[in-house]
């Protein structure tokens, strides 16, 4: 395995590890609007993901970041070439980011209406639109001989990168109402499984459609066996949340978007964005990769800090393993929310 | 050098061959880089700065168990969480637009630029971001001492993340360790060290770094003036807060000697960075000054009007030889001129040495600006400083307690009168934001100076630019990041003041028991409030 090889499997990992993750906070947003019943409820959603969803976030960071250092020419094509789903998916991640900071820095109804409106939305969106634009990248895209992106914006709302949206936005969702279940006390707990099971089969029913669709058109041998785990992994999570067997429901809701992210992504190589226009077009792991000074370089650097992200991230939450009910949120009384620094 | 298109020539190789169409399309995505990092470093600064008084803060609480330090670090705290979701939320744009906008410049730079943006996010955005969660959710959860560590941790974040971003930018400015592969023509790194700890990197740091901290001193110093004043005049309502009063006088003095100690080092950086500059930028420097001409002694200039067209100023008050210190550390070196640069410039890569000319306007007044702007920050830290001393250098019966504002003092036993004393503490205030003036105008400076170059003499900025972004696409983006970053600035800067009137939380108790790791200190009641939740 080269080193190329290498970054091809570690960008994947942190795409995976971004999905995993954020994953389930835009499914906690989404939720807030079908699960949670009143103020309370739709807070203690909110705070089950409080401490956690902004060290998930970093995770598209350094995916970004990552793509940039290891494969400039992929970094450069995607984002260039896919501007207006990015454009839009920034406008929601900063508004989602201030909205989870401020909603409770004022105590007047609107203005935390408000805020807890644009969590829904900014949720929604980003949930959908990789899912758009991941599904553009494994079925490849007008790129031309400059590498550079020369379809339009429309182009990128195609059915199969369509059904791929729905795909990310309902696991994302099904994720979501897992890890509400898992982290919640009292009422809403039962109802979070009551709609995991509807995400859940809802997923189930997409994902099956996306995922053969994409075996067929790009896949090979690997992408197959992830598939299978994909599809065994999404009923356990089924299975496993009828039972109330809520910590391996999470676990095998994480695995489905684990195994579904790695399909895409060993359907994909050796290409990391395919050309419709000519094949010769295609940007691969060889042709868009950097030299293998920062390439070596950056794996030293990801295999000494990766494991340490990975250790302080799971301490954090571990330290906020408790599950939290509408008893524990503070009150709601205006002028005390004035000191909840 | 392929990626270097020959600024002069008409052919600028656009699709439509439209050189207009290219010069509307690299000014457009110059205006959005320029107003989306301004905006962002506006947070930047402070963020930096107070996540470590913070911690200072709350490491004075942990170890003295006074109730001061604990309100000062709550409410410190509060005004700082304002700020970072804004620094957090608006960097993401900063990662993401050199692909959106500039991906000639991310294909030509990515191997040597990615680097250090990839180490910033694996070092130091997990570590901040991870880390500061702890410390917002964490007051019940944590052992105090453990908390207190977090926000170390997060203060260490944010100082990583400034290290590696200026690393990326000292190489635009000062390319090293690297070279061109000549088949394909882009830039490869051949030396990560060079690019981590080059002269450049290392001033530019110190500058960053010791600025942001004035900023976040000057920030302090205008907040505490404004509730000590308050309480000045109103003394029965200060008296029934004595725990306010001393939380800012705690505050302020401690802005004080922040913004003395990194005012002088501002200054100092700022010097060794003019140096550096001067060296490898000749044209940035001559074009701070509006120096037109090579000269031996060169006088730095104080005032001056610039005409580009006929290439020396109309107006001009200067001071003789100290631009020649400035540059050399001699009063009577010879330091190039805007012309003589231009020329070198034209002959070493080609076209009309016109096109080397920055605008002078900007540069010249954005230097200006940015000195000046912050040196007052400073000179106020040192009045105030001395004004509000304490013991030992007062009359014993000028000397204030811990609950009371001091008296603004000009030698021991002499006190300002009402009319100074009114001005000194509204000076306090109104000098709030200076060093966010002065942040933005060295960095419209320093990105300005560096025009027509997106990395000197590798790069020009209107080869940078993404070829197959639209135009209309390009506008749409800058009338969205502009007017959202507007609606948010209202939004954030309404919180702040709103939370930085009211005032410290006095009658908040801090916890009575450490908590455990094990679960929360008294043990039972599992059905408690949260000590936070959003």
């Amino acid at each position: 395995m080269e080193l190329h090889d290498v970054w091809f499997v570690l960008i994947a990992v942190l795409w995976i590890g971004y999905f995993f993750l954020e994953g389930f906070d835009f499914g906690i947003g989404i939720l807030t609007k079908p699960l949670a019943r009143n103020t309370a409820e739709r807070r203690v959603l909110i705070n089950t993901i409080g401490p956690v969803w902004d060290g998930n976030e970093v995770w598209l960071l350094t995916a970004g970041g990552a793509t940039f250092a290891a494969f400039p020419d992929w970094y450069a094509t995607l984002f260039s070439g896919f501007y207006i789903p990015l454009l839009l998916i920034l406008v929601c991640l900063i508004v989602r980011g201030v909205a989870f900071e401020y909603r409770a820095k004022r105590p007047e109804p609107r203005w935390q209406r408000n805020w807890e409106e644009a969590i829904f939305w900014t949720s929604l969106v980003p949930a959908f639109l990789w899912g758009v634009a991941f599904a553009n990248i494994v079925r490849g895209v007008d790129i031309d001989a400059q590498k550079n992106y020369v379809g339009g914006f429309w182009d990128l709302l195609n059915p199969y990168a369509l059904l791929g949206g729905l795909v990310t936005l309902s696991l994302f969702t099904f994720h979501g109402a897992v890890f509400a279940a898992l982290k919640t006390v009292g009422d809403i707990r039962d109802r979070a499984r009551a709609a995991a099971l509807k995400a859940g089969l809802a997923a189930a029913a997409l994902a099956a459609v996306f995922l053969i669709w994409t075996q067929a058109d790009n896949g090979n041998g690997w992408s197959l066996a992830a598939l299978v785990i994909a599809v065994l992994a999404l009923v356990g999570a089924l299975l496993a949340n009828r039972a109330a067997r809520e910590g391996w429901a999470f676990v095998l809701s994480g695995a489905t978007i684990v195994a579904a992210v790695a399909m895409l992504f060993l359907a994909l190589f050796p290409d990391v964005m395919p050309s419709t226009l000519n094949p010769e077009w295609s940007l691969t792991v060889t042709n868009a990769a950097s030299s293998p000074y920062t390439l070596k370089l950056m794996t030293i650097v990801a295999a000494v800090f990766t494991p340490l992200v990975l250790l302080y991230q799971s301490w954090t939450y571990w330290v906020f393993r408790k599950r939290i009910g509408v008893q524990h949120i503070p009150g709601h009384d205006p002028a005390a929310a004035l000191d909840q620094g | 050098m392929k990626f270097v298109r020959n600024v002069t020539s008409n052919e600028v190789g656009w699709r439509e061959g439209d050189v207009e169409l290219a010069i509307a399309h690299e000014t457009i995505a110059r205006w959005q880089f320029g107003i989306t990092t301004v905006y962002h470093f506006l947070f930047v600064p402070l963020t930096i700065s107070l996540a470590a008084i913070v911690a200072g803060l709350e490491t004075a609480w942990v170890r003295t168990d006074k109730e001061k330090y604990f309100h000062a670090t709550k409410f410190w705290g509060k005004l700082f969480l304002i700020n970072i979701a804004m620094g957090v939320v608006t960097g993401i744009v900063q990662e993401f637009q050199f692909g959106m906008n500039w991906s000639d410049y991310s294909r030509f730079v990515g191997d040597v630029f990615g680097a250090p943006l990839a180490m910033e996010a694996l070092i130091a955005f997990f570590f901040e971001s991870t880390f500061i969660g702890l410390w917002i959710f964490g007051w019940d959860k944590l052992p105090r001492k453990l908390h207190c560590a977090c926000m170390w941790m997060v203060a260490l974040g944010t100082v990583l993340s400034a290290y590696f971003i200026l690393a990326a930018n000292s190489w635009m400015q000062h390319p090293v360790g690297y070279t061109i592969d000549p088949a394909t023509g882009k830039a490869q790194l051949t030396d990560i060290a060079k690019v981590l700890f080059q002269d450049t990197t290392v001033t530019v740091v110190l500058h960053t770094l010791t600025a942001a901290f004035l900023t976040g001193a000057a920030f302090m110093v205008g907040i505490a003036s404004f509730h000590l004043w308050k309480a000045k005049r109103k003394p029965e309502s200060a008296a029934a807060a004595p725990a306010k009063v001393a939380v800012m006088r705690t505050s302020l003095r401690l802005g004080l000697v922040l913004a003395v100690v990194f005012g002088l080092g501002t200054a100092l950086s700022g010097d060794s960075l003019a140096k550096v500059m001067f060296r490898q930028q000749p044209m940035k420097m001559a074009a701070a000054e509006a120096l037109w001409d090579t000269k031996a002694p060169a006088p730095f200039s104080v005032f001056a009007v610039g005409d580009v067209s006929k290439g020396h100023n109309s107006v001009e008050l200067e001071i003789p030889g100290i631009l020649s210190f400035l540059a050399n550390s001699d009063f009577s070196s010879s330091v190039p001129g805007i012309n003589d640069t231009a020329q070198a410039e034209a002959a070493k890569y080609g076209g009309d040495p016109k096109d080397y000319i920055p605008s002078i306007f900007v540069t010249y007044w954005g230097f200006r600006l940015m000195i000046g702007f912050g040196m007052t920050s400073f000179v106020a830290g040192v009045i105030g400083l001395w004004t509000t001393r304490k013991k030992r250098f007062l009359a014993p019966e000028f000397r204030t307690g811990d609950t009371e504002v001091p008296r603004l003092m000009l030698t021991p036993k002499r006190e300002l009168g009402p009319f100074l004393t009114k001005w000194s503490w509204r000076i306090g205030i109104l000098t709030m934001g200076f060093p966010l003036i002065a942040n933005s105008f060295g960095w419209i400076f320093t990105e300005m100076g560096r025009q027509p170059w997106a990395v000197f003499g590798l790069m020009t900025t209107a080869s940078a630019v993404s070829p197959n972004v639209g135009i209309g696409t390009q506008i749409g983006a800058l009338a969205t990041f502009t007017s959202l970053y507007a609606v948010l600035a209202v939004v954030e800067v309404k919180l702040l003041v709103k939370y930085a009137k009211a005032g410290p939380v006095t009658d908040e108790r801090p916890p009575t028991e450490d908590p455990t790791l094990r679960g929360p200190a008294s043990g039972d009641d599992a059905d408690k409030p949260l000590a936070f939740a959003y």
